[in-house]
């Protein structure tokens, strides 16, 4: 029993450890694959426009029952004005990014684990590697590279629609009846361009984490069927977990 | 190889998140950066308590923005607060002897720092310094005095209870405002 | 073209020489001292029962994977003692044919074989054009061009996946178990595929399987291994000739012999009363 915890213990290490020297050989791998923009175009596609739809909808959502929730408790204070804040507030600093990160991890971090891991199944990466095509500068290096400038701009997507178009805005100036010129300038007195750095630096940072453990664990599933799924399955744990740390790590960092 | 209609998409992707980080830019956050990017001159004060004033918090006159609060330390000697302000370099006439409070917008809102102009012909330059302070409000003083003025009279029911209401303040607040009692 | 590592030092007769090869797989030992020749131009058959690392040796020859001990030599370069790039170099004069085709499933046929041109070389569209065809034509599928691989049966994809592995004109061919899973038909395609272009193009062949008879008449030498030894080698006649019984049973497929048909237990007798 105790034994077994160890070896538990010591594959988690070990796992570790694999997953750095896989970043080191995804970085290399890097350059030569900037070089191929039509690669990453092709894989923003993949992990960007396919994430679009659930980022669009989840956001509206997030920022209508956000902004209900809040004036549901500010009113009794007649703060009604501001509802606005406390959505912006709480879209940009965390939700946001936040969100975002897990719904890609979700849809496009899963999706990146099958594909590699089906491709591992079927040979293909044997193949490229047999053709003298470096698998990782060909698969890996490129879903890393869409997936890092995916994130940010999905999470700007989710982020406008949660405050602006139709979340925050819909139900506290049309619904709730707060005056949209001061559902816009409260927020324009309480945010600031940092925080909306500190927004993009989380949403860059979770979407290296998540692609960087997608392609892992795709690239190092078992060529079999089961693992290919368990592949997918342990990407959206893993990465859903990391970033819900990351995020608390980056927090504590920036805003002391 | 690559099949045009997958560019169109994509491209289109990256406008509609730039556009979003445009709208998030001007019209989320205050552009209007005081204390960040733009041309500042510094001047400090001391308080004897900032209450809740925090670093980033507005400096104000007449309710329009005009700078940051940049630092709060410890002044060595006097133990009081010594409050940097970053103010904006636009506003280069404000008179020396301005006075600055620390106000809080509304009754529970941020606390920020409102100054109020003075008569003299100089003005506040790089290095300035305020000297006509005013603290901030905080409850427990306020509440301690007023019993003070009471138990110097008669005790009476209203003092007892007000007492226990600050006892209870105290020992919530007791680390940030050390040494008030009544 | 791919820029030749270095001049042959071998002698010309033999293109792969493999010495002293020590593998393993975690605790399992594939291979304990294995020598194997493959002689420039001819059809080479490696026999042997599944399970025993055929597969292996073709990724060492390869270079994919690196042996324990022992030296794999190709046209006198020594595979393992290679960096990457040259290694990659040396790849380009080699072409495997994988056991389902490996065939990249984003890609249509017809860019599939154009994957390793546009990788490796500047050609315009139009020769790239070319060459796609000419090889689509020598496996017999220039009519489906623009099929995906999912919709290719699986003999279909092995003749996809042989033009993609001849497309830069290698010197030699490694197929991983190709008769596997096939029906006669495309068995015999498949054989009179892998004849002609060894005849026609002079492409050394490297064969690996368990398919004994389809392979020993088309190749021009074998070996048979097993345990992680060369249990024999020779024409294919030297080998059907084999005195081996190990040789015998695998050719002739009999149940039992000196692979036993049961499991390594004690006697039934002991089993059933012994642990009553």
């Amino acid at each position: 029993m105790i034994a077994n915890l160890g070896a538990v213990l010591g594959n988690f290490v070990a796992g570790l450890g694999r997953a750095q020297f896989f970043l080191l050989a995804i970085l290399r791998a890097v350059p030569a694959a900037l070089l191929r923009p039509s690669l990453i175009v092709r894989q923003l596609y993949m992990s960007g426009v396919l994430s679009l739809i659930i980022i669009v909808i989840s956001g509206m959502f997030i920022g209508m029952v956000l902004s209900l929730q809040a004036h549901h408790a500010l009113v009794r204070f007649g703060a009604a004005d501001s509802v606005g804040v406390l959505v912006a507030l709480s879209i940009i600093r965390e939700l946001g990014p936040v969100v975002t990160a897990l719904l890609f991890a979700g849809r496009a971090g899963s999706a990146l684990a099958a594909e590699i891991g089906l491709m591992r199944a079927t040979d293909q990466l044997s193949a490229m590697e047999m053709m003298a095509v470096d698998p990782m500068r060909h698969v890996i290096a490129p879903r890393f590279i869409a997936g890092l400038l995916a994130m940010p701009i999905l999470t700007a997507i989710f982020s406008v629609m949660a405050i602006g178009v139709v979340g925050g805005h819909l139900i506290t100036v049309d619904l709730l009846g707060v005056d949209a010129g001061s559902y816009w300038s409260q927020i324009r007195a309480n945010t600031d361009i940092h925080d909306l750095n500190q927004c993009f630096i989380k949403a860059t940072v979770f979407g290296a984490v998540v692609s960087w453990i997608a392609v892992y664990q795709g690239y190092h599933s078992p060529p079999t069927s089961e693992g290919v799924s368990r592949a997918t399955t342990s990407t959206v744990v893993v990465s859903s977990l990391s970033v819900l740390a990351m995020d608390f790590v980056l927090t504590a960092f920036m805003f002391r | 190889m690559q099949s045009r209609a997958l560019e169109i998409l994509v491209g289109l992707f990256v406008c509609l998140g730039v556009a979003a980080v445009f709208v998030l830019t001007f019209r989320v956050a205050s552009l209007e950066n005081i204390g960040g990017s733009g041309q500042t001159y510094r001047v400090s004060g001391l308080f004897q308590n900032i209450g809740g004033l925090k670093v980033g918090s507005a400096v104000t006159i007449a309710g329009v923005k005009i700078g940051r609060v940049r630092a709060i330390d410890i002044d060595p000697q006097t133990f009081q607060a010594r409050v940097s302000l970053d103010i904006a370099q636009q506003y280069d006439k404000i008179p020396e002897d301005s006075s600055a409070k620390i106000l809080t917008s509304g009754l529970l809102g941020d606390q920020y720092i409102g100054l109020e102009a003075g008569g003299m012909d100089e003005y506040l330059k790089d290095g300035s310094e305020l000297t006509l302070t005013q603290s901030a409000l905080v409850i427990e003083n306020l509440i301690g005095q007023f019993l003070a003025s009471q138990g110097e009279s008669k005790d009476d029911k209203l003092a007892d209870a007000l007492g226990k209401l600050a006892d209870s303040l105290q020992n919530k607040k007791n680390s940030v405002t050390p040494g008030a009692h009544p | 073209m791919p820029p030749i590592p270095q001049p042959s030092a071998a002698d010309s007769a033999t293109l792969v020489r493999v010495r002293g090869l020590h593998f393993s797989r975690g605790t399992r030992k594939i291979y304990d001292g294995v020598d194997v020749d493959i002689p420039r131009g001819k059809v080479t058959a490696i026999l042997g029962p599944s399970g025993t690392g055929k597969t292996t040796l073709l990724r060492i020859i390869g270079g994919q994977w690196r042996p324990e001990t022992g030296a794999v030599e190709f046209d006198g370069i020594n595979v393992h003692r290679l960096g990457r790039s040259e290694l990659y170099a040396l790849r380009k004069r080699m072409g495997m044919l994988f056991q389902n085709g490996a065939l990249l499933t984003d890609l249509s046929v017809y860019e599939n074989i154009a994957f390793p041109l546009r990788e490796h070389t500047r050609l315009p569209e139009n020769a790239i054009r070319d060459i796609v065809l000419m090889k689509l034509e020598a496996v017999g599928l220039r009519g489906a061009r623009d099929l995906y691989p999912e919709e290719l049966s699986g003999g279909m994809s092995r003749r996809v996946a042989l033009a993609r592995a001849i497309a830069l004109d290698p010197e030699m061919v490694m197929y991983d178990e190709p008769f596997t899973g096939q029906d006669p038909i495309s068995m015999g395609v498949l054989m009179r595929l892998i004849r002609s272009l060894n005849q026609s193009l002079g492409i050394t062949s490297v064969i690996v399987s368990h398919d004994v008879d389809e392979v020993l008449s088309i190749a021009d030498q074998a070996y048979v291994i097993a345990n992680g030894q060369v249990l024999a080698r020779g024409t294919p006649d030297e080998i059907r000739a084999s005195p081996l019984e190990y040789v015998q049973q695998f050719l002739q497929g009999r149940p039992d012999g000196p692979v036993a048909f049961h499991y390594k237990a004690r006697s039934l007798r002991d089993d059933l009363l012994g642990s009553a």
